[in-house]
């Protein structure tokens, strides 16, 4: 068998995938995070709660309606993004003027209640989502076994971090965004509907992780408590990479998803806190992060 | 920072200095007497309420009060003092269980071991502001919890159980009811008078005038990262007491105490009392332990009610319990 460092190749490969298919979804995550971040100034701390929702619509949608994997990739995270949205116009906004502080703590709240609910409905287990029938099995690239539906999570995941890069890079709408990011009230001005726009990013960084949420049911089950766990790691994710960038956000949970996969197998015991250790590092030699500059 | 606190202090508008004088020295005899009929009230409570009940409470709003330091005093939210609350709960019941310590010294062994991790995680978060200082807090806290779940010593997800409450200094026995709960009291009140003697020393100060203003007390000449940091370390080391002492009154040190969730409990119970108010966390502390028992034997989620107290704190009651009342009684 091919060694490499003294691990065999495919445990190598296979982990080195775990890994990127988890930064994938540090990735979509931290991305919507920076992207409400950037312009509400709010932490998300629902972030969790709503791609947990994102899964659980997808998989309410089969229970009830039949409606398959498809058409609930698009449907779940609208609703996701709807409800989100609502809330952002009747609370949330109101919280803008104040320290930043409150919105951290009025989504932490949210999620309280938002994972609170589910868990009572339906208890701490996790609920299998079968995939895609098109994505069932898998593909042997030679030296190692590729389930087909991960290799798609990872295509898909970076597909979508890029429309989203180029839609705030490169667009009309992302250029509007990027201003009232400067200065909201001369972009008001000039006769953008501000609380318009800072409603369609709340709704847009929750769809995402919404999204995010109905790629992670077929891999991961279905539970109450999906998001809350993964939310902080993602926060670390943000920490190190800093939030100044949307560029920044996407590598960064690639690379720590990658590096948590290696850890995996270099040294299982440190696996779940390397993230973490290597927050501590970025802390002590670089304060505002990998891309970021201090706000 | 300023917006985060309605400092307490401030004179209303077009007053006089010797009003505002007055006024100050008004609120602070009913603080004197609110604080004496306080002390009575607990002095008396073990004849009317469930000791065990008062103790947990006593716990709780030690450790919200060490917090509110941080959050109160400084504008420092940290989302991961359940890492020093928690974690001085297992060292102290290791300390009583395995090692034999007497109770005192297991809770001082707890409340130094706290102590020290404040200071590691408070020098590396205090390189960050705000926002992202909550964020590092609750990313090292969750490292924390980790390095707890696998740690050989804390029996993972079972816990340090049946911890002895043994003899206080080998001559009390803290397994009478009355005995414990008066040690708890004493603890807690030497715990409180701490954090009153911190906030009001010219330390105490200096800390309110970086909450209010950082840059200016920068540019005064304060090195404004030694005090937070010597802050971070007090909080850390009182709420450690507070954890200390709980492993000692329940005889169990669990995961549940190192958790996020707790940290998001404890932030709570000094928003819904009132930030940056002294008896406001106590009160908070008091109330979320009492709702978390009336609500566990009920069919509601405890989640939930906590989270739906969390948001309408936020959006309607910002200045908490106590802070509302001392805007009252200023009108």
């Amino acid at each position: 068998m091919t060694m490499l460092f003294g691990i065999p190749l495919p445990a190598l490969l296979g982990q080195l995938l775990i890994g990127f298919i988890n930064g994938s979804f540090y990735a979509l995550l931290s991305l919507g995070l920076a992207v409400i971040f950037g312009l509400l100034r709010v932490i998300n701390f629902a972030h969790g709660a709503q791609y947990m929702l994102g899964a659980f619509t997808a998989y309410l949608l089969l229970f009830y309606t039949g409606i398959g994997f498809w058409p609930a990739l698009i449907v779940a995270p609208l609703i996701v993004a709807a409800i989100s949205a609502l809330i952002e116009r009747t609370m949330l906004s109101r919280l803008y003027d104040l320290d930043h502080l409150y919105g951290l703590l009025f989504t932490f709240g949210l999620a309280l209640i938002i994972e609170g609910t589910f868990r009572w409905y339906y208890g701490a287990a996790g609920q299998p989502y079968a995939g895609p029938a098109l994505l069932s099995g898998g593909t042997n690239l030679g030296f190692m076994f590729l389930p087909n539906y991960r290799g798609f999570v990872v295509v898909a995941s970076i597909v979508i971090c890029l429309a989203v890069w180029l839609l705030i890079e490169k667009t009309r709408l992302g250029a509007y965004l990027r201003a009232a990011t400067e200065n909201p009230q001369l972009v008001q001005a000039f006769g953008v509907n501000v609380p318009l726009l800072l409603t369609l990013t709340y709704a847009l960084g929750a769809g995402l992780a919404g999204l995010a949420g109905v790629l992670a049911a077929p891999i991961y089950q279905v539970s109450p408590l999906m998001g809350s766990n993964l939310i902080i790691i993602v926060f670390a994710v943000v920490v190190i990479g800093g939030m100044g960038s949307i560029g920044g956000a996407i590598v960064t949970g690639y690379v720590l998803g990658i590096l948590e996969g290696l850890t995996k197998v270099f040294y299982p015991e440190a696996s779940n806190i390397v993230v973490f250790v290597i927050m501590a590092i970025v802390l002590m030699l670089r304060p505002a992060g990998l891309f970021g500059k201090e706000i | 920072m300023s917006s985060l606190t309605q400092s307490g202090t401030a004179a209303p508008q077009g007053e006089s200095i010797e009003a505002g004088h007055a006024r100050q020295k008004n609120l602070s005899r009913i603080g004197l007497a609110v604080a004496i009929v306080a002390v009575a009230g607990l002095i008396a409570a073990p004849f009317f309420v469930y000791p065990v009940f008062l103790m947990t409470v006593l716990c709780f709003a030690l450790f919200a009060t060490a917090f509110n330091l941080l959050l109160g005093y400084v504008g420092l939210l940290s989302f991961g003092h359940a890492a020093f609350f928690g974690g001085a709960a297992y060292f102290a019941a290791h300390a009583a269980k395995v090692w034999g310590f007497e109770p005192l010294s297991a809770i001082l062994v707890g409340a130094v071991g706290a102590g020290l991790m404040g200071l590691a995680v408070g020098a590396l978060a205090i390189r960050r502001q705000g926002i992202y200082f909550a964020m590092v807090t609750l990313a090292l806290s969750q490292m924390i919890f980790f390095i707890f779940l696998q740690a050989p010593f804390t029996h993972g997800e079972d816990g340090i159980q049946g911890v002895p409450r043994g003899d206080l200094l080998g001559l009390v026995d803290l397994n009478r009811p009355l005995n414990i709960y008066y040690f708890v009291l004493l603890v807690f009140l030497f715990g409180f008078f701490a954090v009153w003697r911190i906030v009001h020393s010219p330390f105490g100060h200096v800390l309110q005038a970086i909450r209010e203003n950082e840059n200016r007390a920068i540019s005064l000449g304060y090195r404004v990262e030694r005090y937070k940091l010597a802050a971070f370390v007090m909080s850390a080391t009182i709420a450690g007491l507070a954890g200390a002492m709980k492993a000692i009154v329940l005889q169990i040190a669990t995961l549940t105490d190192v958790a996020w969730q707790m940290s998001g409990e404890v932030v709570l119970m000094t928003l819904l009392g009132g930030m940056g108010t002294i008896f406001g966390p106590s009160l908070g502390a008091a109330v979320v332990v009492t709702m978390q028992n009336y609500f566990a034997t009920s069919d509601v989620p405890v989640t939930v009610i906590i989270g739906v107290v969390f948001v309408l704190c936020v959006l309607l009651f910002r200045r908490g319990i106590v802070g509302e009342a001392i805007r009252l009684m200023k009108r």
